[in-house]
């Protein structure tokens, strides 16, 4: 009973999502494709979550890490006879790799971490709004490479025929391995630690913590599961391109982490899921919908707009996010 | 002569960013908020002076600014029930605000892109020696270099401008001493919005194709700049915007043309080798404890 209470924040949220899962079964194939991409976007939230939310350092540069992820698992997975067609400039080692589904997901978890290890160690003597600007720079120096060195990345060219293996039962599985690995590190001493320093990092310093150590650890597994998520993402989506991994992504997985609030597992996902599902509504609705006896039609830029002004009104009512940036609690006595 | 040539270029385009990182550094200073929007006020000055486009240039200039330095208190509207909020929390608002100007720009004019067409002919050059200097060049420099003198006189000898400084010391201590906090954040918005609205016309002159994400595209290598100077302190922060600027025009002429394209990455990674060794900021002297926790 006890261990029950104390997962509790992370056994509600996955009954959550396989409940989701189970009903959008009934769902129409389109309407499934997008939730699906819900899903798969709320595993990189929450792996966003793991190292902003629990140090309290903003980063920019995580889909940094989803974009490795993406691009390491859609090129190891593409048909190796194709590649060389499309990519001559590619790395003889990557036109010919072409392994399964599940090796590509680990392979896009490995590097992702190991990009993430080796910016980390230095940036993560920062802090503010240095590092904010630091890992924004990381985030377009990643891009600006992929984009124009075609020896590793797809240029300006789209990477496609990527088997498109995220189906529900991998959405749902990913989904949830991540949140279970974010609540794990939560709950454990390196998670306590790090929660310390995000409350006052001098005082968690001199009680003994090693602030660096254990921001550089937190980032790594943060970056360890955002490429997983882009692992993920790429065999959900069959094809890619850099700027699919860029700054749009990066706004909107920061502005459902912001939204959701931003300190706990449960705001990172409700915040994914509130405006994801609000972002698949209103693409429906600029595709003409009807209520009742009422026909909406919105114009086509308008989604967005509409996003930008519901996360600016969550940010000055409820900066803490819709959750308070609290976890779900045990509604038992 | 070629490399004088590229000075020149440099130096036209450190102003015009040095202008961009004023305005920015002024508005941290008084409320420690870095106005992503900023660059929207830069790309909505450039659509007010298209949408003028049959009327005389005075009035579209006059226009311009108005609507700009109008959009910049608005902001500081929206901003005010932020003020004791965190740095990632306002980081992300004004995010929010970019974004939202962005796509309202994007459902108006479209993705496509407008022809501004304000004084064109300034884009032609005249011959110094071997040199050819276009005018906007010209008029960019002195013009923004004037700006930036007055700033500094304005900065240094009036009341205003002290208690800007003041407030950027020490905000508690300023307002304690009789600062009035609300008047003093208007005003740093208001000579912000009037230094982009500056920028936006000289800009126009030499972009002359105005799409949604025409600010932001400014706005980014000068808020780099910024920290990359010295957020805290005005005058780093400027100097900042205008070494990026004048960086990106010379590293431009000293790569090969074939690496041209890793242009960003050559310069973000010498951001953060900066950011690294300076936490604080290149012209800021001593760097201070706390911000390498």
């Amino acid at each position: 009973m006890r261990m029950l209470r104390r997962w509790w924040p992370l056994i509600a949220p996955s009954l959550l999502i396989v409940a989701i899962s189970v009903v959008s079964q009934l769902a129409s194939a389109a309407a499934q494709r997008q939730i699906l991409s819900v899903l798969v976007t709320a595993a990189i939230v929450v792996a966003l979550y793991v190292f902003i939310g629990n140090s309290g350092v903003i980063s920019f540069g995580h889909v940094s890490f989803v974009a490795v992820g993406a691009l390491t698992a859609g090129l190891a997975t593409a048909p190796a006879d194709v590649k060389p067609t499309t990519f001559p400039d590619l790395l003889p080692i990557l036109a010919e790799l072409e392994i399964g589904n599940i090796p590509s997901l680990l392979l896009a978890a490995v590097v992702g971490g190991l990009f993430a290890l080796l910016t980390g160690i230095p940036l993560m003597r920062l802090s503010g709004l240095s590092a904010g600007i630091a890992t924004f720079a990381v985030l377009i120096v990643t891009n600006n490479v992929f984009r124009n060195w075609e020896a590793i990345g797809p240029g300006a060219k789209t990477l496609s025929l990527i088997p498109q293996t995220t189906g529900f039962i991998q959405a749902t599985i990913g989904l949830i391995l991540v949140m279970a690995i974010a609540f794990a590190h939560q709950l454990s001493p390196p998670g306590r630690r790090l929660r310390a320093t995000r409350e006052d990092a001098l005082v968690a310093g001199s009680s003994g913590i090693d602030v660096h150590r254990e921001r550089l650890w937190a980032f790594t597994l943060s970056g360890v599961l955002a490429g997983f998520g882009g692992g993920l993402l790429v065999h959900l989506l069959g094809s890619i391109t850099t700027d699919q991994v860029f700054l749009d992504l990066t706004f909107i997985t920061l502005a459902m982490l912001v939204v959701g609030g931003v300190g706990s597992l449960w705001g990172a996902l409700l915040g994914a899921l509130t405006i994801a599902g609000l972002n698949s509504v209103l693409a429906e609705a600029t595709r003409g919908i009807t209520i009742g006896s009422l026909d909406l039609e919105l114009p086509g830029g308008i989604r967005l707009l509409v996003l930008g002004l519901l996360m600016l009104l969550v940010l000055l009512l409820k900066p803490a996010g819709l959750t308070n940036s609290r976890e779900l609690r045990w509604p038992f006595r | 002569m070629d490399l004088v040539q590229t000075l020149i270029d440099a130096t036209a385009l450190g102003v015009l960013y040095a202008l961009v990182a004023m305005g920015i550094g002024l508005i941290f200073g008084v409320m420690r908020l870095v106005n992503f929007a900023q660059g929207e006020l830069i790309a909505v000055g450039a659509y007010t002076l298209f949408v003028t486009k049959q009327y005389p240039e005075t009035v579209r200039v006059v226009a311009a600014i108005s609507v700009v330095v109008v959009l910049g208190l608005v902001m500081e509207l929206i901003y005010r029930p932020l003020r004791r909020a965190t740095a990632a929390t306002m980081l992300v608002a004004t995010f929010a605000v970019s974004f939202l100007l962005q796509n309202a720009l994007l459902l108006i004019f479209g993705p496509q892109g407008e022809s501004i067409e304000f004084l064109p002919e300034l884009n032609q050059a005249i011959g110094l020696g071997e040199l050819r200097v276009r005018w906007i060049t010209m008029v960019s420099i002195v013009l923004g270099g004037a700006i930036l003198a007055a700033m500094s006189w304005l900065l240094a000898r009036t009341s205003i401008g002290l208690q800007m400084r003041a407030a950027a010391a020490d905000f508690r201590t300023a307002q304690i001493l009789g600062v009035r906090a609300g008047h003093v954040i208007r005003m740093a918005f208001l000579i912000g919005g009037l230094l982009t609205a500056v920028v936006s016309v000289l800009l126009a002159v030499q972009r002359p194709l105005a799409t949604p994400t025409y600010g932001f595209l400014v706005l980014v290598p000068a808020l780099v700049g910024v920290v990359v100077g010295g957020l805290r302190r005005l005058v780093p922060a400027t100097l900042g915007g205008f070494t990026i600027g004048f960086a990106t025009v010379v590293l431009n002429d000293l790569l090969p043309s074939g690496s041209r394209v890793f242009l960003n990455s050559l310069l973000f990674g010498i951001v953060i080798v900066v950011l690294l060794v300076h936490p604080d900021g290149l012209f800021t002297g001593r760097a201070r404890v706390e911000e390498r926790v």
